[in-house]
């Protein structure tokens, strides 16, 4: 199997996420944190971090639609996906979830529905991209 | 780990093995934390739930030495868990959290986290968390040894030795760790009592003076609070509460010497602005200082307001207040308060409460001599204000802190009859006597209020002026016109503008006697009816709101300082039923007003307040609610004194450190 192509690859992906603010350093931290009995540590801890982020978009999508509106719930979820986004790098999924943070702090539903679809497709990205990408990683 | 022992002795392979137990409902968290602490060769015990980790903790006794936990979680908040671990375990609790915001920090600290983490947590973060649990456990161990004052003692060499850690979070800032373990210490310390309350040391005038020699002796630039410390060699003085009173002196000194001519009220303005307030700002000045700072006010006016604060402390004859004086006494000492030869005179009258209004930027003896007849003829307060402070003239320690001549009768003449003496001379204002009776009171709380913000202040000063808590009936009208903003400011403009008003308001208040409100100062300079100011209003006496307006522009912060606790008060209930809200009102400046002579004010009440200081706490004096009985609608100014003294010891210690209360100046829109 020729590594190098491979890696190249693998190392230029990397640097494209970082390039385009996907992710930062936080997912460079991650991929460090390998061991030998753990050597995807990266990849399992992004897997939660989909599997928990999109229990938290659900939840958001029917509280904006809840009457009245609990913003209580609404900055509960918002916070929780923030410490996701945070623990792997996402972070332009990061700014969308702050945005809609900001939206909801100021009683702007609307906004913050439409945020909220900002995330979805920024999440719909980077799903994508990470994929793609530790399937590479599975083959080198 | 290791045992606590004559030193805290840890096994080799320390901090290898430390258990560890992580508390989130994030499951990222919880296995990238997993994963680092692993890596750090610490024993990981992950938990999603903090009930469950409560239990894990109860049934395994000993089977942590730390515990990390998340703010939010689901459950149980955070901070709730780290207070039962604190109490039932007392293991070190290390919080984290996505969100940084000081306040959630903050209340980290105030809960006894030994440690706030923000997501993401590096490794580096957490390869120095085993410091916490030597730490805690040294502290442990000398608690057993010494069973007893140990903190106290350990205070001091305990920094020095934990300046070499270097808290996690801090990466090497052992300061930070060292502050922060300060904190918790201080925090420990005072856990049993109301909620995480510092002991408040009070700054007495004498502890103040020594203070001032030392960092004179030091030079202000080398003074350094351990240093300070070690020179004042003042038992149970911790070099926190020398660090937060040098905070406080060194914006006073800026405030000093930055006191612009135009600042605030005209009437400052009109007075040479010497710092007079040399040695106000051992007391006051802090809180002036902050006042002043904040607000523009006039160092004059800072000393007036401390000579007010003084006077009003003076006043008080029942009312602790010896440790007013004291507190005035280093106020006024040095300084002189000049209070604008202007128009002073006015105040002295009746008014005691004029409070400061003029904030006369610094009194000459003389004038304070003036205040001291004007206050005798007001009552008794003015008389012993003097008695305690300056010989020169303290007279109406608390017309003295009617800065200014304007000041009507700048609280010198707070009733108090004096106690609040110092007032040393700024006083000049013969008005004072009544206003000072008010102004002090006004300034008092103010300075209360201020305590270490200096300048929100005024509200604080609620505390101060209590006086004219009582005096609700005898705000006529004004009840603090000046209301939120610089009512004292606007008390005090007018003051001084009116400068005619002094003398009107003293005659007032001679008739009234009570306390002057010293809104009424205000009110009357601007329309020259001696308002009631009577004593009884004396805090109050702001009535400056009306003449708010025209003070504003000098007075800046302090007046409104003052001017908002007693007019805040005032308005709502300026009239004696209230004395609470009187109390706070005076110094609720800070609110509206801006002021920075309110500020001033405040500061210098707070710093005159310090011994009541606690006292001061215009919050507690509202609690305390100057009980309506404690101004009787007619007091003297001894009597509003008193009931001002009294409610402030009744607020309790002021969270402040310096104790003063008095000028928590937070209020104070500078």
């Amino acid at each position: 199997m020729e590594n190098n192509p491979l890696h190249q690859q693998i190392a230029t992906m990397r640097q494209s996420f970082l390039d385009e603010e996907i992710l930062n350093d936080q997912f460079i931290q991650l991929e460090s944190m390998a061991t030998e009995d753990d050597p995807a540590f990266a990849e399992d801890t992004v897997s939660l971090y989909f599997q928990e982020t999109t229990k938290i978009i659900a939840t958001l999508e029917e509280e904006f639609v809840k009457d009245p509106i609990d913003y209580n719930a609404l900055e509960k979820c918002l916070h929780d996906f923030k410490g996701l986004c945070v623990s792997i790098g996402a972070s332009k999924v990061l700014i969308e979830v702050n945005k809609a943070r900001a939206c909801c702090d100021n009683g702007n539903i609307e906004g913050g529905k439409a945020a909220l679809e900002k995330v979805k497709v920024e999440q719909e990205t980077l799903k994508a991209k990470l994929d793609s990408y530790f399937q590479l990683v599975k083959q080198s | 780990m290791s045992t606590a022992s004559s030193s805290v002795t840890v096994s080799d392979q320390f901090p290898a093995g430390l258990r560890v137990l992580v508390v989130d409902d994030d499951p990222t968290c919880l296995r990238i934390l997993e994963k680092m602490l692993g890596t750090c060769l610490y024993e990981v015990t992950k938990c999603n739930r903090a009930e469950i980790a409560l239990d894990m903790l109860r049934t395994n006794k000993n089977g942590y030495d730390i515990v990390i936990s998340d703010v939010h979680m689901p459950d149980m908040d955070g901070f709730k868990l780290l207070e039962q671990v604190g109490l039932e375990m007392d293991l070190p609790v290390i919080m984290m959290s996505a969100d940084d915001s000081k306040q959630v920090v903050m209340k980290g600290v105030t809960h006894g986290a030994c440690d706030y983490l923000i997501k993401p947590v590096r490794i580096e973060a957490l390869k120095n968390i085993w410091q916490h649990v030597v730490r805690k456990r040294k502290n442990e161990w000398k608690d057993l040894e010494q069973s007893g004052s140990v903190e106290e003692g350990d205070r001091q060499p305990k920094p020095s030795e934990e300046a070499d850690y270097s808290s996690s979070a801090n990466e090497g800032n052992w300061r930070t760790s060292k502050r922060r373990k300060d904190e918790e210490e201080e925090i420990e310390e005072r856990d049993d009592t109301s909620t995480l309350k510092k002991p408040r040391v009070v700054w007495s005038v004498e502890l103040h003076q020594q203070f001032v020699s030392a960092v004179n002796q030091l030079g202000i630039d080398k003074a350094v609070p351990k240093k300070i410390l070690e020179l004042m060699n003042v038992p149970g003085l911790t070099r926190e509460n020398v660090a937060s009173h040098l905070q406080k002196y060194r914006l006073y000194l800026r405030r000093l010497s930055g006191v612009s001519p135009h600042q605030g009220n005209s009437f400052i303005s009109s007075h040479s602005q010497e710092p007079p307030y040399g040695s106000l700002s051992s007391l006051s000045g802090l809180d002036f200082q902050t006042l002043a700072a904040t607000g523009q006010i006039p160092a004059q006016s800072l000393a007036t307001l401390q000579a007010a604060g003084l006077a009003r402390s003076a006043a008080k004859p029942g009312l602790p207040m010896p440790l007013v004086d004291q507190r005035n006494i280093f106020s006024f000492d040095n300084q002189k308060l000049r209070f604008g030869e202007g128009q002073p005179q006015h105040m002295s009258s009746g008014k005691q409460m004029n409070l400061l209004h003029g904030i006369p930027t610094t009194m000459d003896s003389k004038q304070l001599v003036n205040l001291h007849h004007s206050a005798q003829s007001l009552g008794s307060l003015n008389m012993q204000a003097s008695a305690h402070g300056n010989p020169s003239g303290q007279s109406s320690p608390l017309l003295m802190q009617m800065a200014q001549p304007q000041s009507r009768g700048q609280i010198l003449t707070e009733t108090s009859g004096g106690q609040v003496p110092r007032l040393p001379t700024s006083v000049g204002h013969p008005i004072l006597s009544n206003g000072a009776a008010g102004a002090m009171l006004a300034i008092n709380g103010i300075g209360e209020n201020s305590r270490g913000t200096g300048y929100n202040s005024v509200s604080q000063t609620s505390s101060v002026l209590n006086f004219p808590l009582n005096h609700s009936a005898e705000l006529p009208g004004n009840s603090f016109p000046l209301g939120s903003t610089p009512g004292i400011s606007a008390g005090m403009s007018t003051l001084t503008t009116k400068g005619g008003f002094q003398e009107e308001i003293n005659s007032d208040i001679k008739g009234s006697g009570g306390f002057m409100p010293s809104y009424d100062i205000f009110n009357d300079l601007q329309q020259h009816k001696p308002h009631n100011w009577e004593l009884q209003n004396v805090g109050f006496a702001f009535d400056a709101s009306q003449h708010s307006n025209s003070l504003q522009a000098s007075v800046d912060v302090t007046p409104s300082v003052l001017v908002n606790q007693g007019y805040s008060s005032s308005q709502r209930n300026v009239q004696n039923s209230n004395v609470s809200a009187m109390g706070k009102p005076i110094f609720s400046v800070g609110e509206g007003s801006e002021h920075g002579i309110a500020l001033n004010v405040g500061q210098h009440l707070n710093s005159l307040l310090v011994d009541n200081s606690t006292r001061v706490k215009s919050e507690r004096v509202t609690d305390t609610s100057c009980q309506p009985t404690l101004l009787p609608q007619h007091f003297g100014q001894e009597d509003l004194m008193s009931a001002i003294l009294k409610q402030q010891d009744g607020l309790g210690p002021a969270e402040n450190d310096f104790e003063f209360d008095g000028y928590s100046l937070d209020n104070i829109p500078v």
